[in-house]
């Protein structure tokens, strides 16, 4: 059950992809009305499929690599819709959709059983840490978008040739303020995960930090958005600098992200 | 009718020869007497504007009409036709017509949709009117030229945007700052094209607007007509107020560059680099291009600027393709009206009318007349015949003799109109035959 809402999620985001990249040709606004609509309704599958994957496993569906992947996918796609309502910054689906949908293919590859968790991880701070974690990461994710979105934009503008998508993006400075906004935002989360993650560390291992190569990923990736922000706040940073910043600092992300649990296989490796 | 247009614009010819060319509207009366009288047309306009410069004439022949009108042209400037014919144009007939429609509803124009065009061709039909040289086909025809503006107005969207440079810099400026509500603008010369800049940006809702310019009580005066958020700041301070302002307008009539790099790197770093837009539509530029290279400084000069109109133009290419069938669906009507000119059709009407007439009335005679033999009925038919004809007869000379002259379609629009004839040309062409 868990999979068939898996599987017809990320055909709906699939197809979402596809008509974003048509709305990017036609520039159309009825095309891009059908893009949403999709997302949307693939949005609400996938709640679907959280809430199956919770019941079934009996806890918070965000153990596994396959979950977390899954988990990261909907809290991003819902954090845009949230984004979307609010600012109505159409463009930027063309961005999350896509992404949305690797994170999901990427996940299908992965070993789907719902382990159950050694009593040794399993806590409340579990969860937590997870949820804040990816929360602040989907922030990051769309402020990185954004970035991509002004550099793009900012490219058009000053070479002063105005084509395609150039008529369809918001302006520079409500690009940069939203772009600045997810970090404000993102990185409070960002310092909450890793506190989170250390007394979770604590409750299973009983060392709050022990310089495990994920701990010390998270620590560059702090520093890096903490530099941005300083840099943004003091020294005027803005526009194309912070956009391809932040662009540096989710790659940083993205990267430790990757090779840990790829090379780990999991939940920073800690459910061998 | 055959209608000739012989002309040249900003895409076929350099500003030196459209100078030369041109027609001033003091003086206009002449050279219209001139290419209806001297040049055999039989109707004529002249239509001038800083970006084109055509003769319209309606011909007997088109080949010798265009011919005509191309002397006229060289002939009336004294430019020698060798010179002046590779820069020509000429449309006749259904092209003629369409070219007429696509200027007046500014599809030809250089940016594409804006307004000012369609004045400029009233004008032209206007001065034909005044000095006579307009006939039954031109009315008719710059009517429908009016109304086929008015509907790619209303019906597509092409004059919403790029209407001008001044509006194509405002939206740009949106693209940069989002909401200009709360944004600074300082005009550095006071001219014409700034107050139009000016104008669209006060509009947006700026929240200020500084003026300077070199002679100081200009721009008291300048800022005098704008009202409210406008003040005069001496040229000579310019710099110092620049950090404090989000766009700039650069239209002086320096001949250096009066804003360069150093002095924006070091303004940016004093705003904290929030973006600048410097929109330089003085030429020679009064921005330094490389001001452009500092990072959220953006620098548009006169050329930049029309090009983006023309992509803003190219994303409006589906605005243009409606446009062209608004104007294909007039071209056709225009030509029916202009069948129904034909002097047969209009004579078979004028003929099948009367005669409905007399049969209608001499059926109630003869009913009203009770017993008639038949012979008194063949007296009757034949009498009332012959007033019919008789009545008719110099009219229709008349139409036949005028038909190929100046004022030929007026007596036949004229008829169609006093006899309410309804004119079915192709059902006329057929019998025309026999007509003739």
């Amino acid at each position: 059950m868990g999979d068939f809402f898996f599987y017809i999620t990320a055909i709906a985001y699939a197809l979402s992809t596809l008509v974003y990249i048509a709305y990017l040709f036609a520039r159309k606004d009825g095309v891009i009305r059908y893009a949403e609509g999709i997302l949307i309704g693939g949005f609400a599958l996938h709640t679907a499929a959280l809430i199956v994957r919770w019941a079934e496993a009996g806890r918070a569906p965000v153990a596994t690599l396959h979950e977390a992947l899954t988990f990261f996918s909907w809290i991003t796609a819902a954090l845009y819709l949230a984004v979307l309502f609010k600012y109505r910054l159409r463009v930027l689906g063309v961005f999350v959709a896509p992404f949305a949908l690797v994170l999901l293919v990427t996940a299908s590859f992965l070993p789907r059983q719902a382990l159950s968790l050694p009593p040794a991880l399993a806590s409340y701070w579990l969860p937590a840490h997870v949820i804040v974690a990816f929360l602040g990461n989907a922030f990051f994710a769309i402020a990185f978008f954004l970035g991509v979105m002004y550099v793009i934009q900012d490219h058009y503008l000053k070479s002063r040739k105005l084509r395609g998508i150039y008529f369809i993006m918001p302006s520079l400075e409500i690009i940069d303020e939203l772009n600045y906004k997810c970090l404000q935002y993102g990185f409070p989360l960002l310092t909450l995960a890793i506190i989170s993650g250390a007394i979770w560390s604590e409750t299973s291992f009983g060392s709050y930090w022990d310089w495990r190569p994920r701990q010390i990923w998270s620590l560059i990736t702090w520093f890096l958005y903490a530099a941005l922000l300083h840099g943004r706040l003091t020294a005027g940073w803005r526009g194309r600098k912070a956009a391809i910043f932040s662009g540096v600092a989710f790659a940083a992300l993205v990267g430790s992200f990757i090779v840990i649990n790829l090379v780990s296989g999991g939940a920073h490796g800690l459910l061998r | 009718m055959n209608l000739v247009i012989v002309g040249l614009n900003h895409k076929t010819s350099p500003v030196e020869i459209r100078e030369k060319l041109s027609f001033p509207a003091e003086t206009i009366g002449e050279p219209l007497r001139k290419v209806t009288r001297g040049y055999g047309l039989n109707e004529g306009v002249i239509l001038s504007t800083c970006n084109r410069v055509e003769a319209l004439g309606v011909a007997t022949d088109v080949e010798k009409g265009v011919w005509q009108l191309k002397r006229f042209l060289s002939e009336y400037h004294n430019i020698p036709l060798e010179r002046l014919d590779e820069h020509l144009y000429s449309h006749s007939g259904e092209d003629a017509v369409r070219h007429l429609f696509r200027v007046a509803a500014g599809l030809d124009s250089m940016v594409m949709g804006e307004p000012q065009i369609l004045g400029q061709v009233k004008d032209s039909y206007g001065y034909a009117v005044q000095h006579d040289t307009a006939g039954v086909i031109v009315n008719k025809l710059y009517h429908k030229a009016f109304q086929v503006a008015k509907r790619v107005r209303t019906e597509t969207r092409i004059g919403e945007s790029a209407v001008s440079i001044s509006y194509a810099a405002v939206e740009l400026a949106k693209k940069i700052f989002g909401d200009l509500s709360g944004k600074a603008v300082m005009l550095l010369g006071a001219g014409e094209m700034a107050e139009l800049a000016a104008k669209h940006l006060l509009a947006s809702g700026i929240r200020e607007l500084l003026v300077a310019n070199r002679t100081y009580e200009r721009a008291v005066e300048f800022t005098r007509g704008l009202g409210g958020t406008c003040s005069a700041i001496m040229f000579r301070e310019f710099q110092h107020y620049l950090k404090h302002v989000d766009i700039v307008i650069a239209s002086t009539g320096a001949t250096s560059f009066i804003i360069r790099p150093d002095q924006i790197n070091e303004v940016m770093r004093e705003r904290k680099q929030r973006p600048m837009f410097f929109i330089d539509i003085s030429v020679p530029r009064n921005v330094d291009p490389l001001v452009n290279n500092i990072d959220n400084a953006y620098v548009y000069d006169v050329d930049d600027l029309q090009g983006v109109v023309a992509s803003n133009l190219n994303e409006r290419k589906a605005e243009a393709d409606k446009a062209g069938l608004i104007i294909d669906e007039e071209i056709e009507k225009f030509y029916r009206w202009v069948k129904s000119l034909d002097v047969v059709p209009a004579i078979i009407a004028l003929r099948r009318s009367c005669d409905a007439i007399r049969k209608a009335e001499l059926e109630r005679g003869i009913a009203a007349a009770g017993e008639l033999t038949d012979k008194q009925k063949k007296v009757l038919e034949a009498m009332t015949s012959a007033i019919v004809n008789k009545i008719i007869h110099h009219p229709v000379t008349h139409l036949k003799k005028e038909a190929n002259r100046v004022e030929g379609d007026l007596y036949v629009d004229a008829i169609i109109r006093l006899f309410d004839l309804d004119v079915n040309s192709g059902e006329a062409k057929k019998a025309g035959g026999g007509e003739e």
